[in-house]
């Protein structure tokens, strides 16, 4: 097995024990990118020196035997809605593809900490608003087991580049599915910690108070990994729980017994796809035959949870965004043109005797606003905006915003009462394997529904995790979600990784021609 | 035009900078003056993933100010985001408090020394918690009209106390602005400096106007750009004129057409008010609770607390001044309103001295005058409350008029000196009751004119021989010439 099939766990034993260097392991993914991403499209900017250099320094205190992190070599590909220092952070957006944070978000702090290897930042749908990585200012990113479908988003390029072995482990964001969606897309393991594990400080902020943190890698073990680095209270954030943090690596081994497994009923209907059913039913069943017992169970009130979703969500972008004004960074659009277009418009009017209308201009300040943001967003986050932006106007605020928050409320309780009778809710990630690129763009609609089965997580503030458990004829990896309670990622890691030991669907690996 | 009966309803809107040295939501520095943008940090300019996390100590000045205005604090508050785009304005929204606000339903009580008004209650609306936004500086004098930003503002922490319209005069809305900056004053929750913008407001004023049996209200107007209390007073007393006027010439009513509410600024050169344009943006601020920040929590025992630790406020303390000094309402009101020190001093003083009004008058007339002249602050004046108590005792043991003892204290400033050594460097000494008999004496006989008034009962007349006294031996006391004088006359 080459080092770029390997999991993390085992590269990190391999750099421990000498046998590797973290130069050769860096090299050795940096190869693969250079071979396979003009392709695959994973990674807005790749940095090639830097990520040398750190891997260089760790190889060196590693020799002369001084402590090195608990990452130590190992490369990470970050999404690129995480600030870092001195390295441009995009969003995907062309509002800020010349932004460059003059400082690092506590993850990326926490990872630099413990020693990994910041490889690359990762493409993504802008500002995270999407399901495919399709509305990515710059380019799509492609699905690494079918270049002509998509690898699902919005952490789009943090599942592909783990699925085609560019990074061993990856960062994403996940505010209603995006870490959860693409990694079920692209047959890799991708978890959405519990609101509040992971810091937000530094995360570009989409929807904030559904917002979080999360590894993606090739095995539940391996994003125990990384989820003990980046996880615990950071007092940047005030939304970061004061919990403890428990030791995911020294238990992620240890199968549960007595599983109780709950089946939402409603996650059975119709839009899900046959042979997603059949592979998910397939998996349940090998729970089953490790000892897990089944229950159904009901999340009465989730058949809102896209709709909820989709008014709390745009309420808060909406508000998140408004800072994109051109004014103190990011884009801002041509001055000089603006005024000119603005004395052209006067001086028709003057012309035309319409002199009455001339109030009715813009100022300066309000047309630069006005181009700035339409010239500087995306269609999906100018509809997300307006959406928004209605739903907390005066007169609609308590129909829409109000509501939703109201029926959020209900959708925690229905987990909450759900949890008490089962351990973990098992079903399918999302409604569909890969779609084709292109294929939902002008259908805003059918996008959302791809969160049918995610979003609800985000509103409860739960963690959730998607697995690979199986493959369509077609041979497109099906992901398997499982929730757990909030704060209980250590049950969540294990019961992925007990069907990890079980099976082999994330061995697996897309022929990279 | 006739003249109307009016009533002029007022509420003042005021924003007070909390002293908390760093900023409400990030750790950096509020200092006033240093170089635009250089009290920054990725927090207050609103950088793309930065987060908000409260300043425990702003909300506990914000509390402290709000148990003073008699507020009721709620168990539970929240923050919230107020949505509107201006370039000073960097993350696009402005952290305040919406539904929930920190404080509520509280009253600050005013008074006039010279009884100008009634004392009245004023009810405060709410007490409430935000950032500040920066500053835009208009540079029109380069011809580009560019404008700059300095964000160093950005982030300071704000208490917006809102009075209910419960004032009903221009001289009203001083009396209630100059108690409410006391208090703060008192409380040491902010310098109040209105020149740098620690202390700004805003005024909502109409009249009531009955007519019939019914009462018509004029449109309301909010005031702004007032940068003093003067100002305040002298832009609603315009206001109200102006509103009148408006209404004899065309009689709009409050929510009637083209009677909504209207904002004006106060050009203090012309003393005028003038129509300000509204904001580009509509006064649809879209708040919705902010997610990056949790509510806040006081439970009924830490209000109580902070009750607790509030120390005498200014209308306590001039009730209890009068109580234990003997003074009257006008002598505390003087006192108390300039600030606490010198409230202390006065005590010291009145204790030493043994006389609250002497001390009193002593204070208002010469104390205050010499810190005028020293341009020095009550805690740097050279001479002791202990030090000048003893000069006090001396004139009420009638050892020196009040006149020479201003000569003594001015020389226990000059030269450092006690009481005592100060009198004796200005040989003053007490004159024998007999050498003042013979020399009264000797005056009388001098002066049989003077005399002759004084049988006639012109007692103004004695002021001649007092004089002549005092010529004579400046150490004598004029109040024991004047009346040994008069005893030899009556003898006589």
């Amino acid at each position: 097995m080459s080092l770029i099939d390997s999991s993390a766990i085992d590269l990190l034993r391999l750099l421990n024990s000498g046998e590797i260097t973290a130069v050769e392991v860096t090299q050795a993914y940096l190869d693969q990118i250079a071979k396979h991403d003009a392709r695959i499209q994973s990674f807005l900017s790749v940095g090639t020196e830097s990520s040398l250099e750190q891997a260089a320094s760790v190889d060196r205190r590693r020799a002369s035997g001084k402590p090195v992190g608990e990452l130590a070599g190992l490369p990470v590909a970050v999404k690129d809605v995480l600030c870092t220092e001195g390295w441009a952070t995009s969003c995907g957006s062309k509002m800020l593809a010349k932004f460059v944070p003059p400082y690092d978000a506590t993850v990326i702090a926490r990872l630099r900490a413990a020693d990994a290897v910041l490889i690359g930042k990762t493409n993504m749908d802008e500002f995270a608003m999407g399901g495919s990585t399709e509305n990515s200012a710059f380019f799509p990113t492609t699905n690494p087991w079918d270049t002509s479908r998509t690898p699902g988003g919005s952490s789009g390029g943090s599942a592909a580049c783990v699925a085609a072995s560019m990074a061993p482990l990856s960062i994403g964001s996940d505010t209603g599915g995006s870490i959860r969606q693409p990694a079920g897309f692209c047959g890799v393991t991708g978890l959405k910690p519990t609101y509040g594990r992971v810091s937000r400080y530094g995360l570009v902020a989409f929807a904030s108070s559904l917002d979080q943190v999360g590894p993606l890698a090739n095995t539940a073990e391996d994003i125990a990994l990384v989820l003990q680095t980046i996880a615990g209270l950071d007092p940047l954030d005030s939304t970061s729980a004061p919990v403890d943090l428990p030791d995911f690596c020294a238990t992620v081994n240890q199968p549960l017994d007595g599983l109780r497994l709950g089946i939402v009923r409603e996650h059975f209907g119709p839009g899900l796809d046959d042979q997603v059913e059949t592979a998910v039913r397939r998996a349940i069943r090998e729970f089953e035959s490790r000892g897990a017992s089944v229950h159904e169970i009901s999340l009465p009130h989730s058949k809102y949870a896209i709709a909820t979703y989709y008014v709390i969500a745009p309420c808060e972008a909406s508000s998140n965004l408004a800072r994109y004004d051109g004014v103190h960074y990011g884009y801002r659009t041509d001055e000089i043109e603006m005024l000119a277009e603005l004395a052209d418009e006067r001086k028709q009017l003057l012309a035309d005797g319409n002199e009455k209308q001339l109030d009715n201009i813009d100022s300066p300040l309000m047309r630069m606003y006005r181009m700035s943001r339409s010239e500087g967003f995306g269609s999906e986050v100018k509809r997300r905006i307006m959406l928004g932006a209605y739903a907390l106007s005066a007169g609609y605020k308590d129909a829409y915003y109000v509501k939703a928050l109201k029926v959020r409320r209900l959708i925690r309780n229905d987990y909450d009462d759900a949890f008490k009778d089962v351990d973990l809710i098992v079903g399918p990630t999302a409604p569909t394997v890969a779609f084709g690129l292109g294929e939902m763009t002008d259908n805003p609609l059918a996008m959302y529904l791809q969160d049918l089965y995610t979003v609800s997580a985000n509103l409860a503030g739960i963690a959730g995790i998607s697995i690979p458990c199986g493959t369509t004829s077609e041979g497109m990896p099906i992901g398997l979600q499982l929730q757990a309670p909030p704060f209980e990622e250590e049950r969540l890691l294990r019961a992925a990784q007990m069907f990890q030991q079980a099976t082999d669907w994330h061995t697996q690996r897309p022929e990279m021609s | 035009m006739t003249n109307t009966a009016y009533e002029t309803i007022i509420g003042l809107e005021v924003h007070v900078q909390l002293q908390t040295g760093t900023k409400l939501f990030c750790r950096c520095s509020t200092n006033f003056g240093a170089e635009p943008n250089t009290q920054t940090c990725p927090v207050c300019i609103g950088m793309p993933g930065s987060l908000p996390v409260m300043n425990r100590a702003a909300y506990s000045l914000g509390l402290k100010t709000a148990v003073a205005l008699n507020c009721q604090i709620p168990e539970f508050t929240k923050w919230d985001r107020k949505q509107y785009f201006y370039p000073d304005l960097p993350k696009g929204y402005q952290i305040s408090q919406f539904d929930l606000p920190m404080s509520e339903h509280g009253w600050l009580e005013i008074s006039d020394p010279k009884d100008a008004f009634e004392t009245k209650k004023i009810g405060i609306t709410r007490a409430h918690l935000e950032d500040d936004a920066g500053k835009s500086m208009h540079d029109e004098a380069t011809g580009k009209s560019d404008s700059r930003i300095d964000l160093n503002r950005t982030g300071t922490p704000l208490l917006e106390i809102v009075s209910d319209p419960d004032l009903r005069s221009a001289h009203e809305a001083r009396a209630y602005l100059t108690e409410l900056k006391l208090l703060l004053t008192y409380l040491g929750v902010s310098d109040c400096n209105m020149q740098e913008g620690s202390l700004r407001v805003d005024a909502n004023i109409n009249l009531h106007i009955p007519i019939g049996d019914r009462t018509a209200a004029t449109p309301i107007v909010e005031v702004k750009n007032m940068n003093s209390f003067r100002a305040v007073e002298r832009a609603l007393m315009y206001e109200a004129g102006r509103q009148i006027e408006s209404w004899h010439s065309n009689p709009v009513e409050l929510g009637s057409p083209g009677g909504h509410k209207t904002t004006r600024g106060w050009d203090d050169q012309m003393q005028v008010t003038r129509i300000q344009r509204q904001k580009e943006e509509s006064s649809d601020y879209r708040y919705f609770p902010d997610p990056d920040l949790l509510p806040v929590t006081a439970t009924a025992g830490e209000v109580e607390a902070v009750r607790g630790q509030l120390g005498e406020l200014p209308a306590a303390l001039r009730v209890s001044l009068v109580k234990k000094h003997g003074i009257d309402d006008y002598d505390a009101h003087v006192l108390v309103n300039q600030d606490r020190p010198l409230v202390d001093y006065f005590e010291a003083l009145a204790a030493a001295g043994g006389d609250g009004k002497r001390a009193s008058n002593w204070v208002q007339q010469d104390v205050l005058r010499l810190l005028n002249e020293m341009g020095k602050t009550i805690e740097q004046f050279p001479v002791a409350a202990s030090a000048l108590g003893e000069l006090l005792k001396s004139i009420g043991a009638g050892d020196i008029d009040n006149t020479r003892a201003k000569d003594v204290l001015q020389e226990m400033i000059d030269s450092q000196v006690s009481a005592v050594d100060a009198m004796v460097a200005l040989g003053i000494e007490k004159v024998d009751t007999s050498d003042l008999e013979s020399l009264c004496q000797e005056l009388l006989e001098a002066n049989p004119a003077v005399v002759a008034d004084l049988k006639e009962g012109k007692m103004k007349a004695v002021g001649a021989l007092i004089g002549q006294a005092k010529k004579k031996n400046p150490n004598v006391n004029p109040a024991q010439i004047k009346s040994i004088c008069i005893q030899l006359v009556e003898k006589m």
